[in-house]
């Protein structure tokens, strides 16, 4: 096992990405992830029972972690405009309840998110980096980056190089993510664009390729690490979560530093989302309720939300005709 | 943000307990000829009814009804027949599995998510599996013409009260015989609405008799000169007077008995689900668990690693309201038993072990005791080597494989141990060094139907569950 | 006095992936009670049909065999416990098709309730049974466990139409199998009634599939079929001609072939384990032990 997992061994990381021969050595000697036993540990966290007060907090706190998304397409300016109003006020019968966290959308419809976003806080990610494929020259996924850092989004959502990945190849993958976090710098200065690395999980397969998929994304300086691009099956999954915070769990222990997790794709229901809470909850603690430090990549996920948060306000159960389609 | 989690209590509405419990002897409910003892809820010590004490007399009663059915009724029908009774028991405590969930947790003091995810779905399969035995004794491998052995004598534990009766009564009736069962005196209610169950399935009269009361009870059980099998979980000191007070007869005995399990962690271990195992070897059930991983021997190179890692996931247990289903550990069942793990934690402090517990309110009224790690301990201290029974967990280490082994083996209990390591060649060679009934590898606490339990040494002998459980209710030869 | 009421017939349909179609065919044939008389017209499975029958039960193999032996068990007892339920119908079925007094119908459907119950406690003890760790001479840990053979044909009996019926079937799909059975001919309603049993009883679509009609048009084309792996010659019981032109097509693909006798048994009979053991394949594992 590296010593870098320790707790409170502070990691000199510099030797680890020296060639892919130590960046392998370090993710193959990571500490394996018993398939069983974390399906399990997933599915008893899947138990807990929240209820009234709590349901009410962990809604509030989902709505404002969503990445409100579309990657269609046939998206069109139009489409993006009403999800952009939908994610500033998602219930426009009710003014306490919170916007979302963000808008996912492909880059060239970047700028219509964020001329209609405004200042309004919630902010405008996009896949870049020829996501969800992942499959173009590097040039252009730079090209494609920077023309969304450009167009003023805020966030960066790219997808590893799974055949790179699964043969073996680290260091390309390693040195890819670190040309993209470049692009993310602004030309003129200012905070860069966050990076999220989305390792497509149900690619990689196995629960010991997530653990090293996360390790390499955090040694290349992701700020979010994240499942899925939502084109694939299984998409998001609690124990490939699990796995994923266990790993910026680690991560912090070993150099202080804390990156953020997204599950993205396939949770739509508000048990689904609190099943999440309560793993971030008891797994990496407090520090991660935030939205700057967990996301859901969703798009169905926010209505169904609105309708819980409905119901536990009114006492009645509500339908799919009180809340917004867009 | 911090994430408080509201109470989330199971309603009790589903449990209809009556005041007051008699004997169930010959199918039906009856007065006993002893006084009555109160059965309270070790959570708030609320008394929850009134249990009639079977003396001598009662016994004998509940002896010779079984007797009656064996001879008139159970032992004439096909394998068959008995099976469909055995599945229609099977099939009630699946419908009524809620309101045995909380009737063991209110009685037992075990949070609900265990009685209800773990001890009642594992009764029902147990009925079903042995259900399916009844018709199908002759391919056992236990003689041609397996026959059953007559009236079996059964006491059983207070730690899983219903898990235990129907590893008892199952392989029992399938066999073909019939029982006097004794439920433990601090938790009869489970075994008092498993009556009530027998007499929906119209499982003939006497086939299952069950006497309330203590050791006096249970004595007079094993002993009565008409029971021809006695079956007992429970401490290695009840089992070995047992052992000799069954000597120079025909009785026939199975003892499942105490544990001082070594849960064996070595470098190369998945080390999240290591922990989780570690966590619920000692804490399910609130370490109230014969096979517990009591013993919990981690390779030096990763034992600092380990145990911070243990400590802040035993940070997160949530410890109080049995009846909570986000309860992680529940209240210890009695008054006597939180008294015996203070006892003992009180010895491995002044033995020169190092106490931790997590921070955790406990609650003013019932019988409470946090999880516990003690580290620094060696082989020779008395938490190394005694049952404690409870959420306390003893720390040793090792640097070879074989010191681990020599050193789980260096006890004369011998009922589970595990072993963690991604090795798969490494998890069977010390599985089969290891001097113990069930090995774990990766996993802890695991039980199965199909799978036999039983121990090594003083930890008992004979095997429930599987096919070799079949082998303790008949005769005709055996494994 | 009131006009006597007309009774609603029910259409006899094929049973594939957990749906009712008609013969794709169009074809259906009369089938009679003993006596003779009409009792319905019966899809006339084709060759089309099986073909499709064989996707779905290939479709449905991974799933069942997947599943824990516990629930195998909680199913097919389900169904002993849903079939119990209709005894009515089904000794009614049986009475018609067998010609039997009502009595002896009865205890036809009752032995076909204790024959599916018989087998459901076998879903998880085969494998304690046959199944065996091996004292091998050296340092290994050695396994050997049954698992099931995949898709299996199964020509069911053309006399007992009920109680034959389930005899073939449970042992097939108790172990993890999937199937494709074909009813017997003449006597095609228990078939098609058990096909509605299964329906509710939480047998995945697909893990068995029923064709009604002639085993003779139909099996050539299931033991020459390449994605079937084994076949029960059940329902040529007697044909020996058929039954050996079945076996030879079988061979294509080694498909495991339980023969046909040479009569029709007594399914009343205490089965042996050979209905499930002559589809099941014993997998061994190896594994060294050292640390």
């Amino acid at each position: 096992m590296p010593a870098l997992t320790s707790p409170g061994a502070t990691g000199d990381l510099s030797d680890v990405t020296a060639s892919d021969a130590t960046l392998r050595r370090f993710l193959h000697g990571l500490p394996g992830v018993d398939q069983v036993g974390a399906e399990a540990r997933a599915a008893s966290l899947g138990t807990r029972s929240i209820k009234t007060t709590a349901k009410a907090q962990a809604i509030d706190l989902a709505i404002r972690m969503v990445d409100l998304t579309t990657l269609e397409g046939q998206d069109t300016p139009g489409k993006v405009r009403a999800l952009a109003s939908k994610a500033m006020r998602p219930d426009p019968t009710d003014a306490t309840c919170p916007a979302t966290a963000a808008v996912c959308v492909y880059p060239d419809l970047v700028g219509v998110a964020k001329q209609q976003l405004g200042d309004s806080g919630v902010n405008v990610a996009a896949v870049a980096a020829a996501v969800p494929r992942g499959r173009a020259p590097l040039d252009i996924k730079l090209a494609d980056t920077r023309d969304a850092v450009a167009a003023g989004a805020d966030e960066i959502d790219m997808v590893i190089d799974r055949g790179a990945f699964l043969t073996g190849r680290y260091l390309q993958v390693f040195e890819e993510i670190v040309a993209v976090r470049g692009a993310c710098e602004r030309p003129g200065g200012g905070e860069p664009a966050h990076l999220k690395v989305i390792f497509e999980t149900g690619e990689l397969q196995t629960y010991d390729n997530v653990r090293r998929a996360s390790w390499l994304a955090m040694l290349a300086g992701a700020h979010f690490i994240k499942t899925s691009t939502g084109k694939v099956q299984p998409a998001a999954t609690l124990p490939v979560t699990l796995v994923m915070l266990e790993a910026v769990r680690d991560y912090r222990e070993a150099t202080g530093q804390m990156v953020g997790v997204k599950p993205a794709g396939g949770i739509r229901t508000t048990k689904d989302a609190v099943k999440y809470l309560v793993m971030v909850n008891e797994v990496v603690g407090a520090d991660w309720l935030d939205p700057d430090w967990f996301r859901f990549g969703a798009s169905t996920l926010l209505n169904d939300l609105l309708m819980q948060r409905s119901k536990l306000a009114t006492g009645r159960y509500s339908g799919p005709d009180y809340v917004t389609i867009d | 943000m911090e994430f408080e989690y509201a109470p989330a209590p199971e309603s009790r509405s589903v449990v209809d307990l009556k005041p007051s419990y008699g004997l169930f002897i010959g199918g039906e409910f009856v007065d006993g000829h002893g006084g009555a003892f109160k059965t309270i809820s070790p959570a708030t010590e609320e008394v929850l009814a009134e249990v009639a004490e079977a003396d001598e007399a009662d016994v004998d009663a509940a002896v010779k009804a079984a007797r009656r059915a064996y001879d008139r009724v159970w032992s004439k029908l096909s394998g068959a027949e008995r099976a469909k009774y055995l599945y229609r028991i099977a099939r009630i405590i699946q419908e009524r599995s809620r309101e045995l969930a909380v009737a063991e947790s209110l009685d037992n003091g075990k949070p609900i998510k265990e009685s209800r995810d773990v001890d009642v779905p594992t009764v029902a399969a147990h009925f079903f599996y042995y259900a399916g035995w009844a018709d199908k004794l002759e391919y056992a491998g236990l003689g041609t013409d397996p026959r059953p052995l007559g009236v079996a004598g059964q006491v059983i534990p207070w730690n899983f009260p219903l898990l235990m009766l129907a590893w008892k009564v199952a392989p029992a009736l399938a066999c073909g015989n019939t029982v006097v069962l004794k439920p433990a005196e601090t938790t009869p209610l489970t075994a008092l609405l498993f009556a009530e169950i027998c007499q929906q399935a119209d499982l003939p009269a006497g086939v299952v008799n069950i006497v309330t009361g203590a050791g006096a009870t249970g004595q007079a059980l094993v002993s009565h000169p008409g029971v021809d099998k006695v079956a007992f979980t429970g401490s290695t000191e009840v089992g070995k007077a047992i052992a000799r007070a069954v000597a120079g007869t025909d009785k026939k005995v199975t003892l499942e008995l105490g544990g001082k399990a070594a849960n064996i962690v070595f470098d190369d271990a998945p080390i999240d689900q290591a922990v989780e195992g570690i966590v619920t070897g000692i804490f399910f059930n609130q370490g109230h668990v014969c096979c517990a991983g009591s013993r919990l021997l981690v390779q030096e190179s990763i034992a600092e690693e380990v145990l911070a890692r243990l400590k802040r996931r035993m940070s997160t247990l949530r410890v109080g309201d049995p009846l909570d289903k986000n309860t992680d550990i529940g209240a210890i069942n009695s008054a006597e038993q939180l008294a015996r793990i203070r006892e003992l934690s009180a010895v491995g402090e002044a033995e020169g072990a190092d106490r931790w517990s997590p921070p955790c309110e406990l609650p003013d009224r019932g019988f409470w005791f946090p999880p516990t790690l003690f580290t620094d301990v060696t082989q020779a201290h008395r938490i190394a080597r005694e049952e404690i029974f409870g959420p306390v967990l003893s720390v040793l280490t090792f640097r070879t494989p074989a010191e681990a082994v020599e050193k789980a083996n260096n006890t004369p209990f011998g009922l589970s141990a595990g072993v963690w390591t991604e090795k798969g060649s490494r998890i069977l060679h010390v599985a089969s060094a290891l001097r113990a009934g069930v090995v774990w590898a990766n996993t802890f606490n695991k039980f199965d139907p199909t799978s036999p339990f039983g121990g090594y040494q003083e930890s008992g002998y004979g095997r429930e569950g599987g096919r070799h459980g079949l082998a303790a209710y008949l005769k005709g030869g055996e494994l | 006095m009131a006009a006597p009421r007309i009774d609603v017939r029910k259409t006899y349909k094929l049973y594939i992936g957990g749906a009712f179609p008609r013969s794709e065919s169009g074809y259906s044939y009369t089938a009679l009670d003993a006596k003779g008389r009409f009792v319905a017209n019966a899809a006339l499975a084709s060759r089309k049909d099986a073909r499709d029958a064989v996707v779905a039960a290939r479709k449905a193999f991974g799933g069942w065999s997947g599943r824990t032996a516990y629930n195998r068990a909680q199913i097919l007892y389900r169904v002993a416990e849903v079939l119990e339920d209709r005894r009515p119908q089904f000794a009614l079925a049986v009475q018609q098709s067998e010609g039997l007094t009502p009595a002896r119908a009865n205890a036809v459907v009752d032995a076909a309730v204790d024959r599916l119950v018989w087998y459901a406690g076998w879903a998880d003890k085969l494998t304690q049974v046959v199944g065996n760790a091996n004292p091998v001479a050296g340092p290994f840990f050695n396994l050997s466990t049954p698992e099931p053979t995949g898709v299996v044909a199964v020509l069911a009996p053309q006399g007992s139409s009920l109680l034959g019926l389930v005899s073939v079937l449970a042992p097939v799909i108790v172990t993890g199998n999937t199937v494709v059975l074909v009813s017997s001919y003449a006597r095609p309603l228990p078939a098609v009634n058990l096909a509605e049993v299964l329906a509710t009883s939480d047998v995945p679509g697909g893990v068995v599939n029923i064709l009604t009609g002639d085993a003779a048009t139909v099996a050539p084309w299931l033991a020459a079929h390449l994605d079937v792996n084994a076949i029960d010659l059940a329902g040529v019981a007697g044909d020996t001609e058929l039954a050996t032109s079945l076996e030879v097509a079988a061979a294509d693909n080694l498909k495991r072939v339980r023969r046909a006798p040479a009569t029709e048994p007594d399914w009343a009979a205490a089965p042996d384990l050979t209905a499930m053991t002559d589809f099941v394949e014993i997998k061994t594992v190896w594994h060294p032990m050292g640390v």
